[in-house]
């Protein structure tokens, strides 16, 4: 802008003078305020408070005191919480590699052409949409042990019936499979909008050379879709560590603190115990968590673009 | 035959699991309590009933929960629409990219730490429990969404129009009210549909914000859970009241979903 004020446009009549530019520029920006204003309302001066109020030792009704680095300190050497931090990588690595795996498998199947297709693949992609409350409850339903339909459909194939998710070794599997069921059809999109962008000319020239299905699959179609799972496996990481309603509905963290994950814990400290000081240290922890797996998912894509 | 067989076998699997759930949601929320609580399950309603839901509607007051969800959705969508037109315009015809790095850190950033000093703030002014309060939160949601959306729709938009407008002597303002603005129509439909859906389906917000009389349809739907345990009909018909509206207005943007749900706003815990 400071080049274009310094530097006057010659008046030739049709070409519009530099102060017609920064004059331009200026409304545009006004037009772009208001939602900048409610943004640093209702996002950036949260990110900041959390960040102060990580300092302090302060309960919602109590005198707030300084404590300087103490919240930090305690959480490192808090039981619960590092628990909570190893419950919330064990649901994470799960919840991303099982719709990755059965997303990428959905995808080469929706690739095909075939009698009904869109039909099918708007029922398929109908769970991304449901409000995950809803599902969580009918889920919730189907778990249960004695009456819940999924232990039905276990003992009439023969299999013993499960405690599901009243079990604590089965609770964080069991809320994986909701989260499956929830979120496979967005990478399924996601790999499916990959494959759409795949040339034919290579497919043509292996299958010449008698290449076999799975080696196409493997040496050509794989490494061309690459950098679309790897996409979705960042936004798979953010959105399962994050996740919140269905562990709350279905399991509250437990049974005991079986599932407790870093969100669950973040809400008890913050909702229940309204102990925001502590609550403040745990966002800014799990914050720094949610960006170092965001990064190094970022990083394993640059390699792969340069290996490829 | 044989690998089309095999094929359409695969498409049933991937199908399925689905569709079923639906299907066992609208049959749970058509039985009556004896045919919900008997074991091995019914999976056809033997004498299908609407009681389930004429019970939540007049048992648990959802249609004051359903307006509810509709006044903070609706209210948070047409502020985001307000400001996050002219706001994704600017953003396009000014190429300020740097925006859309702090959308995306909003993105990776939990719900529940927008919630911690929004509460704080709101119980110093006495806000909580109130619909103003929810409906400022769930901005959190909405604005992003938009803003994301239109200024990613706005610079498909060729500049020729707006420029041979401009240079007719016409304001910034009067050429995006009357070439861009009508251009990007289909932009602002799917930019609305995405940020209400999200914003609907948001759980946590209404759950800590609201009060008895001001919860939002998720929060509510949660408590009917809460209070009544096995009454799973009830239960059933709750959820499907509200994800029916979702799974309709879903059918408008079939292809556009991709592009909300993995850069779009704040959505989730």
């Amino acid at each position: 802008m400071a080049t274009l004020s310094a530097s006057p446009a010659p008046a030739e009549p049709g070409v519009p003078a530099a102060g017609f530019f920064r004059r331009r520029r200026r409304a545009l920006r006004l037009m772009t305020i208001p939602a900048l204003a409610i943004v640093a309302a209702v996002i950036v001066f949260p990110w900041l408070f959390t960040v102060y109020m990580s300092a302090f030792d302060w309960r919602i009704g109590s005198v707030a005191h300084f404590v300087g680095l103490a919240n930090y300190v305690s959480l490192a050497s808090n039981q619960r919480f590092l628990e909570a931090i190893g419950h919330t990588f064990y649901f994470t690595a799960l919840a991303v590699v099982v719709p990755l795996l059965l997303g990428t498998a959905a995808a080469l199947v929706f690739h095909r052409e075939f009698k009904g297709r869109g039909v099918l693949r708007a029922i398929f992609t109908m769970p991304m949409m449901a409000t995950p409350v809803a599902v969580a409850l009918v889920w919730t339903m189907m778990f249960h042990p004695q009456q819940g339909v999924l232990n039905y459909l276990l003992t009439s194939v023969g299999l013993p019936p499960s405690l599901w998710v009243y079990s604590p070794t089965f609770v964080i599997p069991s809320l994986v499979m909701v989260e499956v069921w929830h979120w496979t059809p967005l990478v399924m999109l996601i790999v499916l909008g990959g494959l759409a962008s795949l040339p034919t000319e290579p497919y043509e020239s292996a299958r010449l050379d008698g290449a076999t299905e799975w080696q196409l699959f493997r040496h050509i179609t794989f490494p061309l879709v690459l950098p679309f799972l790897l996409v979705a496996a960042v936004i798979r990481t953010i959105d399962a560590v994050k996740a919140f309603d269905t562990i709350y509905v279905i399991s509250q963290g437990g049974p005991g603190t079986a599932s407790e994950t870093i969100n669950l814990y973040l809400y008890l400290q913050a909702f229940a115990f309204y102990n925001i000081g502590n609550a403040s240290a745990v966002v800014v922890v799990f914050f720094v968590i949610i960006l170092a797996l965001a990064l190094l998912l970022l990083y394993v894509r640059q390699r792969a673009k340069w290996s490829a | 035959m044989l690998r089309r067989a095999a094929f359409a076998c695969a498409i049933g699997i991937i199908v399925s699991p689905a569709i079923m759930v639906f299907l066992w949601m609208l049959s749970l929320s058509l039985k009556n309590e004896l045919d919900n609580s008997t074991y091995p399950p019914i999976f056809i309603p033997s004498a299908p009933t609407l009681s389930n839901y004429t019970q939540v509607f007049a048992d648990n007051s959802m249609g004051l929960y359903f307006l509810n969800s509709l006044i903070v959705s609706g209210g948070a969508t047409l502020i985001a629409l307000l400001v996050g037109i002219p706001a994704g315009y600017g953003i396009a015809r000014l190429q300020a990219h740097r925006t859309t790095v702090l959308i995306l850190i909003a993105r990776m950033t939990p719900a529940l730490s927008f919630l911690i000093p929004l509460f704080t703030v709101f119980q110093l002014l006495g806000l909580n429990n109130t619909l103003t309060a929810l409906v400022i939160t769930h901005l959190v949601i909405t604005v992003p969404i938009v803003v994301y959306i239109m200024a990613g729709y706005f610079e498909t938009l060729p500049r020729e129009l707006e420029e041979a407008a401009l240079i007719d002597g016409g304001s910034v303002f009067t050429t995006f009210r009357y070439v861009a603005l009508p251009l990007a129509r289909p932009g602002v439909v799917v930019g609305t549909i995405l940020a209400f859906i999200f914003s609907w389906n948001n759980f946590v917000f209404g759950a800590v914000l609201a009060g008895r009389a001001t919860r939002t349809l998720p929060a509510a739907v949660y408590n009917v859970l809460t209070f009544e345990q096995l009454a799973w009909g009830p239960l059933a018909a709750a959820a499907i009241v509200v994800t029916l509206p979702v799974l309709l207005l879903t059918i408008f943007i079939q292809k556009e979903i991709v592009a909300g749900l993995t850069a779009g706003g704040v959505k989730g815990g």
